[in-house]
């Protein structure tokens, strides 16, 4: 009846799990009662739960990353707990079973959740915008992909107290997590929360290939388009692209797992090499999904900061669009170790240095760009500058891990850890976080506490030296990756070293946090306020609107005249809003339960193949499709607001730039 | 001429990562034998190569950071300014060049330091044989030419190749000396080849270098690089133990075990190695000198399979 399931999956014998539970119900029962006292449950169901107003889903996207850092954090620090503590005949407070699940889903959530969500929450927010477009091409597919996003976390973290998660690290290489030799539900869990994200993740990449290429405003070019909407198209065909490699991949482990056959394993057949090369045919591609946009943030924030246009506009897209083809060239570098002769190694490991040429021009474009500017110190210029710093250092060590001879000896070690958290917090984590700074009052219409901000960064910064530095040194001592205790004395240092940078990072989340707090708490006062929907003097369209943006975003679609649209309106005295109308009525989407619906669901669906628990699986299914039939039956799905209240809307927003003028 | 350049730009390398990380043991950047010091030169010569560009480029990250601040007026402020075909010739080239004698290294190197390639001593000393199986989660090596296995522990005589042919009788894994130099995967039913020499005697650690579960951490062995005769007491050594590995002792040898004593084998079934990689192949088995495949015929060639 209950398949595999049964009342030992519970670990009640593993106490930073029992406590961890209760914390987390603890929180939980808090956060529900305030929403039922406060009588919020309708407005939120409503507003936000069903919306699919891309803003909307922005937000959500985002708060979901936020928790997902939390979680993903709370292992990495475990993790260096664990290694600070376990050397020399000591074995740490985590023993193997726990110590793998934990590396394992810290990859797979800061890459999955925290990743991945943050940059789908950049995308729905700022891409529509920017191309004076009203909302994504299929709002109602959007709200879909964030819920199969939200259930597939939930998931993972269902896997602490129900049973175990996967113990084969974030890409569960064969024949580690064939059932063989990983029997339990831990790669399941892994292979159907990846799974379920994946379809989320697929259809955002659709739906904003279609956005930009069928909705950009009248007069957008491609050459006119804004850097981050570039960056956000070359990520969409990155994923439209590689993701369904990885699905195809992680189907055939699935068949292998659940119906016996041999894709990969030793025996039967099975070649475990080419699940290495399918998960990295996406793999690959995949931090480039995720470094692409971070780049296209800097690319708004740096010229916005600098009073100055972006240098070199045509040489960052074609950079942009180069990097994106040559990131389907270079997988192999991931697996110099395994016998490919010399002729293979050499050809893949100069493609990926070619990489590093339209990457190092980038960042001279962001140089130039401050070059003769007047650049003003707002904290989403520190994350700027401290990445350009910090991503050059990345980039060269992974040059470095590119010369299949030098790999030789860094694959899998503690160099190559350092290596990618030094791009991956360093360019994406910090961009991200630039781009949450520098957009935070176009979607909520008051700015974040900047003290605060410049506080988290110094603490991310200084705190990422500390905790990884170490790891470059530890690395050429020849420690490998995924140890859970060691006997060597000389490591023990440099651990406790990482262990404080883990602690500072700590330190520069909390601040974040604050930060979130204190800008929420004073966001009444005069100077937090955002009136006039363009606090930095910005240059693209999303500052032409009033912050937070009407839900049609544009009463009148905007006209293109140039490169940096409302800057050249701005210049030329040109009205982009064309405020006083006339107006029309604007044609919009209904709010939908069904994406909700879909994604529970499917979590049902997950889950219950997790434990074999086929009658529930049947339900699960069933309850999808039938969905997906009630929504496509629906013809109930849009509305129209009225002129009028358009023109009470744009009317009310140019009295209050008009009063900002007079000021 | 060329060549020069790279040792003189490769010593100035090791000088300079030797200064900075004076007083601890950098295992790859202290190699014991030629292949690790090929290695190191490679890095030390790619690092400084990128440190032409990297460093400039972090200096003028703060340099223009700093001075074109908002507060320094007297800085030049030119607002309009984007573009110019000069500065761009030279962000485009000067990465282009660097990469170019980049790529001019990773293809020579890709050839040299090639696991698969014999060492040149080879031509004097007569290389060593060893066959090395992963476990889970130990390391065993067939000597096939003295007849002997151990477990978690490689003696090697200083100053001869030596030829590993290496296979997993489990999961993948990576067999990787960080002293002695390159590391390769060891995979189940495949044979992957590396070659090292220690040219000074030591006991350098050897580990798995791909994560293979449970009993991961604890997948270490000590190489011991000796003096010929030292070599051959080792020999004898393992030759007094008691214990023998075949078809019967094997399955017991390879059930999962966890921070796995040392262990000798006094005499090793012939064609061990064969057998355990033909289990996976239908008893196939490549010639690794010919790359044809051949049928294995051993006596434990109905060697229970593991599954
Ligand atoms: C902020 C502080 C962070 C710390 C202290 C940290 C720490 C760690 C540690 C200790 C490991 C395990 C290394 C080992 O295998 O021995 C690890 C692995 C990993 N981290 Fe992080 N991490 C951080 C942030 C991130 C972020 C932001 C991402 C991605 C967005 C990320 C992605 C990964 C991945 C993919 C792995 C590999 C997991 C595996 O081995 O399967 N980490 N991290
Ligand atoms: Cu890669
Ligand atoms: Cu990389």
């Amino acid at each position: 009846m209950l398949g595999r399931l049964s009342f030992s999956a519970i670990p009640l014998d593993v106490p930073i799990l029992v406590g961890t539970f209760l914390g987390v119900a603890i929180v939980g029962l808090a956060v529900l009662g305030l929403i039922t006292y406060l009588g919020k449950w309708g407005y939120l169901w409503r507003e936000w739960l069903t919306s699919v107003d891309h803003k909307r889903l922005a937000v959500m996207y985002i708060v979901l990353a936020l928790v997902a850092l939390f979680r993903g954090f709370a292992d990495a620090i475990m993790m260096r707990t664990q290694l600070a503590l376990a050397y020399a005949g000591n074995p740490g407070y985590l023993p193997p079973h726990h110590y793998d699940q934990i590396f394992s889903a810290h990859g797979t959530i800061m890459i999955f959740f925290l990743a991945m969500a943050f940059m789908t929450g950049l995308f729905n927010f700022v891409v529509p915008l920017q191309i004076g477009a009203r909302d994504v091409a299929f709002p109602f597919l959007n709200n879909l992909s964030f819920w199969m996003t939200a259930i597939s976390f939930v998931l993972v973290n269902v896997s602490l107290f129900i049973g175990e998660f996967s113990q084969c690290g974030w890409l569960a290489y064969p024949p580690l997590s064939e059932s063989q030799f990983s029997p339990g539900v831990g790669v399941d869990y892994y292979i159907w929360a990846v799974q379920l994200s994946g379809v989320g993740t697929l259809l955002t990449g659709v739906n904003f290939f279609v956005t930009i290429v069928k909705m950009r405003a009248p007069g957008m070019t491609w050459m006119r388009m804004p850097v981050f909407t570039w960056t956000a198209f070359c990520s969409s065909i990155l994923i439209m692209v590689s993701f369904p490699v990885l699905t195809v991949a992680l189907a055939l482990l699935g068949l292998d797992r659940y119906f016996g056959m041999h894709f990969f394993t030793n025996d039967g057949g099975g070649n475990q090499m080419l699940y290495l090369s399918l998960i990295w045919a996406w793999g690959h591609p995949e931090v480039y999904i995720l470094v692409i946009p971070a780049f296209g943030v800097f690319s708004e924030v740096v010229p916005a900061f600098s009073g100055k246009p972006l240098f070199g506009y045509a040489t960052m897209v074609y950079a942009t669009c180069s990097i994106m083809i040559l990131s389907f060239l270079v997988w192999v570098h991931h697996f110099f170790t395994m016998g490919a002769g010399p002729d293979v190694n050499a050809f893949f490991g100069i493609a990926t240095m070619v990489i590093s040429i339209p990457t190092g021009v980038k960042l001279f474009n962001w140089l130039f760009t401050m070059y003769k500017g007047r650049i003003q110190f707002h904290a989403c210029m520190y994350w700027a500058v401290g990445f350009m710093v910090t991503f050059t250092i990345g980039g060269m060590t992974g040059v470095m891990l590119a010369i299949p001879g030098a790999d030789f000896v860094l694959h899998n070690s503690l160099f190559l850890i350092a290596h990618f958290h030094n791009v991956i917090i360093g360019g994406v984590y910090f961009g991200y976080i630039c781009g949450m700074n520098f957009w935070f009052p176009k979607v909520t219409g008051f700015k974040l506490n900047e003290a605060w901000g410049i506080r988290a960064f110094w603490f991310w910064f200084v705190g990422f030296y500390f905790a990884f530095i170490p790891l470059y040194v530890l690395g050429f001592e020849g420690m490998t990756r995924r140890m859970n205790h060691y006997d060597n004395p000389e490591w023990h240092i440099w651990m406790l070293i990482a262990e404080v940078g883990a602690v500072l990072v700590l330190l520069g989340i909390v601040c974040q946090l604050t930060q979130l707090f204190v800008s929420i708490r004073d966001r009444n006062l005069p100077a937090n306020r955002d009136l006039t929907g363009d606090p930095w003097n910005g240059r693209a369209l999303e500052w032409s609107t009033s912050s937070p943006p009407p839900p049609y975003n544009f009463a009148i679609v905007p006209h293109v005249h140039g490169l940096d649209a409302f800057m050249h309106d701005k210049e030329n005295g040109i009205d982009t809003r064309h405020a006083g109308g006339p107006y029309a009525p604007i044609h919009m989407p209904k709010n939908t339960a069904a994406g909700f619906f879909v994604g529970a669901f499917s979590f049902i669906f997950g889950f219950a193949a997790i434990w074999y628990i086929w009658w529930l699986a049947a339900i699960g299914l069933i309850g999808v499709i039938g969905t997906v039939i009630a929504r496509s039956a629906n013809k109930d799905i849009d509305y129209y607001i009225p002129a009028e209240e358009v023109a009470r809307i744009e009317n009310e927003h140019s009295r209050k730039l008009m009063a900002q003028a007079a000021e | 001429m060329k060549n020069k350049l790279l040792a003189r730009m490769a010593r100035l390398g090791g000088l300079s990562s030797a200064l900075l990380l004076a007083g601890c043991e950098m295992d790859v950047l202290d190699p014991k034998g030629p292949v690790g010091d090929g290695v190191k030169s490679l890095i030390a010569t790619s690092t400084i190569a990128m440190l032409i560009v990297v460093v400039p480029t972090i200096i003028l990250s703060l340099v223009f950071a700093w001075h074109y601040r908002q507060s320094n007026t007297s800085a030049e402020y030119l607002p309009k300014w984007s573009h110019s075909n000069k500065i761009e010739v030279i962000i485009w080239g000067v990465p282009a060049l660097i990469i170019l004698f980049l790529a001019v290294i990773t293809y020579q190197t890709s050839h040299s330091l090639d696991p698969y390639k014999p060492l040149e001593a080879e031509a004097t000393t007569k290389p060593l044989h060893v066959e090395v199986v992963a476990l889970d989660w130990k390391w065993l090596f067939i000597y096939p030419e003295q007849g002997i296995a151990t477990v978690n522990q490689l003696a090697i005589p200083v100053n001869t190749p030596i030829d590993f042919v290496i296979t997993s009788d489990s999961v993948m894994n990576s067999f990787f000396i960080p002293r002695l130099g390159s590391m390769i995967y060891a995979m189940a039913g495949m044979q992957t080849q590396l070659h090292l020499m220690a040219s000074e005697p030591g006991d350098y650690l050897g580990e798995s270098a791909n994560y293979s579960g449970r009993g991961f951490s604890d997948m270490k062995f000590r190489t011991l690089a000796v003096s010929g005769d030292e070599f051959n007491a080792w020999v004898d050594k393992v030759k007094s133990s008691s214990e023998q590995l075949d078809g019967q002792t094997y399955p017991k040898l390879a059930a999962p075990s966890e921070a796995n004593p040392v262990e000798y084998f006094a005499h090793v079934e012939p064609g061990l190695f064969n057998t355990i990689v033909a289990k996976y192949n239908n008893g196939m088995v490549m010639d690794t000198s010919t790359g044809k495949m051949i049928q294995v015929q051993s006596a434990m060639s109905d060697m229970n399979m593991k599954e």
